[in-house]
């Protein structure tokens, strides 16, 4: 059983993930300072709302920091929504730098007729680069979607997913080494969110324990 | 290089998928409207009947509090956590919500999106505020209108009919419709997008529980005033109605959602039946049989 730390920093629906985690039996514990990584396999990065705000109570504390230097360590992230926009370096939607974890930009949407935004609703995914959380041969999953920005990673092969949007394939999940991060919300998903997240805790089980955080003590 | 998707996949109607969202009426933590499925073990249990819809297809769902007493909250809070522990879809709460407090409690008891009505009217500022705290994706704000009645037009036209084009609209209501705010329903709608609202839930008070068909010209002033998606409630009698509201141009009603309560909890239609209709007919749904089939890993 994996013990995941979801990082708390006041921005996001920490209810719906908690409980999609605990109900693949993983150990779910918050993450609000450095020292509660320690024990963790794996974090998740959750939010919804807008990137300053997320940025600045990420930077306020400590946070911020620790979870760069868990990521250069070889630990486990999943971002989740807005928890995906805050890997990249910078966003349309704000002026302060993001974690800077992976290289490229979050870009708005584009406006379109008959598009609205926020885009909000259920979408199916386009198979980009295969990773642990969308292997090849994946059949056609549709995960909800809610946002009105997406990312632009810089090296295109770390999207393992695309959504379309208007007359455009946007980043709908990344991976990278040991970071992942889904633009729609799996955890609320039905079960083709279920099945992702499951993906991801037993690639977390596989990997050797004493990577990521563990190491560092 | 690795393998990458050179083009998008076609798609059966060039548009962001249309949303299916069954409404249930709560008062006190039950269900007020009478539902009787066979299969439920609590008719009255809103969880219960949460899991069925979300079961049988739904994309999303909406929980109105219609007490909305100040007793009744605390039973609130409890039904949307133990709502967000069994159900894997997103819902929104609505009904009485009137500070940042009452939002803040309600999101973190797992609701995704709040919904702001009389409260929004009286204190618009609450919907800007609400947005700014925790995104405009989860402050949506509910619409109660009603055709403004056309007597006071002065009919100087020689046909009249321009002077009735001229007085047509809408107006906003509150207190469950008892209320006239004087407010233009598409200028509200305006108003309150412009303040950080991600999402308009609007009803029809003159097709609520007609089923008659929604309000289709008021859907489409709405769904083209504003750049936020638009649920069209209120009126829906058959699945023809539901396919106009969503149906995009001159004739239908441009809505991204279509909210059903009646219909389904009486029985008259499930989820499924709607689903597979509007499927049918070249509608971009969320497909029933994706859901049901669980990936192997």
């Amino acid at each position: 059983m994996s013990r995941i730390g979801l990082i708390d920093y006041g921005m996001g629906n920490l209810h719906s993930v908690q409980r999609a985690l605990q109900r693949l039996d993983a150990e779910v514990q918050p993450v609000r300072c450095a020292a509660d990584m320690v024990a963790c396999d794996g974090l998740v990065l959750p939010g919804v709302g807008a990137f300053d705000p997320a940025m600045e109570r990420l930077e306020s504390g400590e946070l911020a920091a620790a979870i760069r230097g868990w990521c250069e360590n070889d630990g486990a992230l999943l971002g989740i929504c807005l928890g995906l926009q805050l890997l990249f370096e910078a966003s349309d939607e704000g002026q302060r730098s993001g974690l800077g974890l992976l290289r490229g930009k979050v870009r708005a949407l584009p406006r379109r007729p008959g598009y609205p935004i926020p885009h909000m609703g259920w979408e199916p995914l386009i198979a980009a680069t295969a990773s642990p959380l969308l292997p090849a041969g994946c059949p056609e999953a549709w995960m909800y979607f809610v946002h009105s920005y997406a990312a632009e990673p810089s090296d295109p092969s770390c999207n393992t997913a695309l959504v379309q949007f208007a007359d455009a394939a946007v980043t709908a999940a990344v991976w990278q080494g040991a970071i992942g991060a889904c633009q729609f919300h799996p955890e609320k998903s039905g079960q083709a969110g279920t099945d992702l997240l499951q993906r991801w805790l037993r690639w977390l089980a596989k990997r050797q324990p004493h990577q990521g955080g563990k190491q560092q003590q | 290089m690795a393998p990458r998707p050179s083009a998008p996949r076609p798609q059966p109607i060039a548009m962001v998928a249309k949303r299916i969202i069954p409404c249930l009426d709560v008062a006190d933590g039950r269900v007020v409207k009478g539902v009787n499925f066979v299969g439920l073990r609590d008719a009255g249990d809103p969880v219960e009947l949460a899991c069925l819809y979300s079961a049988s297809g739904a994309d999303e769902l909406v929980f109105l509090d219609i007490a909305a007493s100040h007793q009744g909250r605390a039973t609130l809070v409890d039904l949307v956590r133990r709502t967000a522990e069994a159900v894997t879809i997103p819902f929104t709460v609505g009904g009485g919500i009137s500070s940042v407090e009452g939002i803040t409690e309600l999101l973190r008891a797992g609701a995704d999106k709040i919904s702001l009505n009389s409260a929004a009217v009286r204190d618009p500022q609450l919907v800007s505020r609400g947005a700014e705290r925790f995104g405009c994706q989860c402050i949506v704000v509910a619409i109660d209108a009603r055709r403004r009645p056309s007597l006071e037009i002065d009919g100087n036209g020689p046909d009249g009919k321009r002077a009735e084009a001229k007085a047509a609209g809408w107006d906003v209501y509150v207190k469950g419709g008892r209320e006239n705010t004087g407010l233009d329903a598409v200028a509200w709608a305006r108003q309150v997008v412009a303040l950080g609202a991600g999402e308009i839930l609007l009803t029809s008070m003159d097709g609520d529980g007609t089923q008659a068909g929604y309000d289709l010209a008021l859907t489409r002033a709405v769904a083209e005033a504003v750049a936020v998606p638009v649920i069209a409630s209120g009126g829906a009698g058959c699945i023809d109605h539901i396919a106009e509201a969503l149906a995009p141009g001159p004739e239908g009603g441009s809505a991204s959602a279509a909210l059903l309560a009646s219909l389904l909890h009486d029985r008259v239609l499930t989820v499924e039946q709607i689903k597979t209709d509007l499927l049918g007919r070249g509608l971009n749904l969320r497909p029933l049989e994706i859901m049901k089939k669980s990936q192997p890993l």
